[in-house]
């Protein structure tokens, strides 16, 4: 009896100094928070040069006055991304294939495929936007007024800036797609034949589903990055876009905040995506 | 039916680059008959169940389902397979599809049943297999020997011609082992043919009706179980059984 008082004592005792430990913890990280980010917002608020970087960039008279029109045109830039990011994984998984068949007959395809990933991913986007922006309406006007024989080419710069973002994110995506194809185990394969399912009903439902799932977070990771290199698309003329405008705004006036706005729109979803990405990693791994 | 053998393996040989892996093997499996493989690791017993099931092209001789050759590059490996029921060592189970979604695959894609078919004979076989009430799981939520029974619920749905067994309980936990075995035996129970590469020697001597033994991609001997296993005749079969029974393992 006094035994078992001794140990529900000893366990009690021990409870109390995990609970002392763990409060411990919190106060010295809270502590240490506020001194190390209290010390760095001292020392940026009353540094001399902060009442310009404020006027500058974070004046809420501006602020208010660009927001509305900056989030207006950044839907066009949602439209695009989600336009752009449907035709990317079409594109991306198509290619994919392509690259890891072993038919013979497939071999100049396979060929283009090899072409098309290595050269798109070298390109600069920007350079790429500049290149079809510019390039194409170029060819749609060649030849005397409206006898081009290439004159139904597109020549809308959105559409234009879309194609662009397309070729060079469906490189990318491609080889994110193979590492996948790759991964999946080939008993996989083996088991989808065993069961009486034909070479490309294996890929189809066996293959393709486990390949896919297995490269999300990858995907997910080009598609924040797609998502902000939208912007790029104002280059070639693209109005009503979320950095277009912001861009004017600050010009007219010197003031930098609008893009501040704009850069805030961004980040309202590319950190929600980047969360999303950081949960899927935690899942796949428990 | 006492007429041609179910499966007719003839001179059959196979080499990945300069290894050769089986150096001729003959050997049939009549109707309704288990024929167990044994033989150590690297002998060439899962090429064998491959090269059977097509997932491995031979080199030479012919493999005859049925009377038919089936190694003849112009016959449809689909066809043929669809005829045969494989369960790999690793079970192989597709992650992506729960339990029921697993062995209805097959049935669906592969046999061209309708999807309510399809269902209903998926679920039965996995009743059949002890597997009732997990047909929504996914198969990584089961254990080692769920996900084996599964395998062949998944291999015999589709009522095939012949199983091939490819050391299903090597996988296992020795504790699992025995209800991979029951299922098997549940096989031989209703007569099914069978070719089963296997570690378990008790189990071969109980289930198999004959016993091959195959030895560098040679079958060495063959024969009864109770001749095989406990009299050799090969003194690399009796080297074989030797370095078992040391182990503990026959």
């Amino acid at each position: 009896m006094e035994a078992n008082a001794a140990k529900a004592d000893r366990r009690a005792e021990r409870a109390a100094a995990r609970r002392r430990r763990d409060r411990r913890g919190i106060a010295i990280a809270a502590l240490s928070t506020i001194v190390v980010i209290g010390g760095l917002a001292a020392l940026v608020l009353t540094s001399a040069g902060w009442p310009a970087v404020r006027e500058t960039f974070f004046n809420a008279t501006v602020f208010k006055e660009s927001f509305p029109d900056v989030a207006k045109a950044f839907w066009l830039d949602i439209r695009v991304f989600m336009v752009v990011e449907v035709a990317v994984l079409a594109l991306g998984l198509i290619v994919a294939l392509v690259r890891t068949s072993v038919s013979p007959a497939m071999f100049p395809v396979r060929l283009l495929a090899i072409v098309y990933t290595d050269i798109f991913r070298g390109i600069p986007t920007i350079l790429l936007v500049y290149l079809v922006g510019f390039g194409i309406p170029a060819l749609a006007n060649s030849g005397a007024e409206g006898s081009s024989s290439l004159s139904w080419l597109p020549t809308e710069p959105v559409v234009l800036g879309a194609i662009a973002l397309t070729l060079s994110y469906g490189a990318y995506v491609s080889e994110v797609y193979r590492a996948g194809l790759r991964s999946v185990h080939p008993g996989q394969r083996d088991a989808a034949l065993a069961v009486g399912l034909t070479e490309r009903q294996a890929m189809r439902h066996v293959v393709i589903p486990q390949a896919v799932r297995n490269v999300g977070p990858p995907l997910l990771n080009d598609f924040i990055s797609l998502q902000k290199d939208v912007a790029l698309i104002s280059i070639i003329g693209v109005t009503g876009e979320a950095f277009q405008v912001a861009q004017i705004q600050a010009s007219s006036g010197f003031n930098y905040t609008p893009l501040l706005c704009a850069a805030l729109l961004y980040l309202a979803v590319t950190i929600p995506l980047a969360r999303m990405l950081d949960r899927w990693d935690r899942g796949r791994v428990r | 039916m006492s007429g041609a053998p179910v499966i007719a393996i003839e001179g059959v040989t196979k080499a990945f680059g300069d290894r050769e892996v089986l150096k001729g093997i003959d050997l049939e499996i009549a109707e309704h008959e288990a024929v167990a493989l044994i033989g150590a690791s690297g002998s060439g017993k899962s090429t064998l169940l491959r090269c059977i099931d097509l997932l491995v092209d031979i080199d030479d001789g012919d493999i005859l389902l049925d009377g038919e050759v089936v190694t003849d590059p112009s016959i449809s490996a689909v066809a043929v397979r669809r005829k045969l029921g494989f369960v790999f060592q690793a079970y192989n189970l597709f992650p992506h599809l729960n339990v029921l979604d697993n062995v209805t695959l097959g049935l669906s894609k592969g046999t061209g049943m309708s999807a309510a078919e399809a269902d209903e004979s998926a679920r039965k076989m996995l009743a059949r297999f002890g597997l009732e009430g997990r047909e929504k799981e996914s198969s990584s939520n089961l254990s080692g020997g769920q996900q084996q029974r599964v395998a062949i619920a998944r291999a015999f749905a589709a009522r095939p011609r012949a199983m091939l067994l490819d050391e299903v309980t090597s996988a296992l936990d020795p504790e699992l082992v025995g209800e991979v075995l029951r299922a098997v035996r549940d096989l031989k129970e209703e007569g099914v043919t069978m070719l089963i590469a296997t570690h378990e020697m008790s189990f071969a001597r109980e289930v198999a009706d004959r016993v091959g033994f195959l030895h560098e991609g040679r079958l060495a001997e063959v024969g009864p179980p109770e001749q095989v296993l406990e009299s050799p005749r090969d003194p690399n079969t009796q080297k074989f059984l030797r370095r078992l029974l040391e182990a503990g393992r026959a």
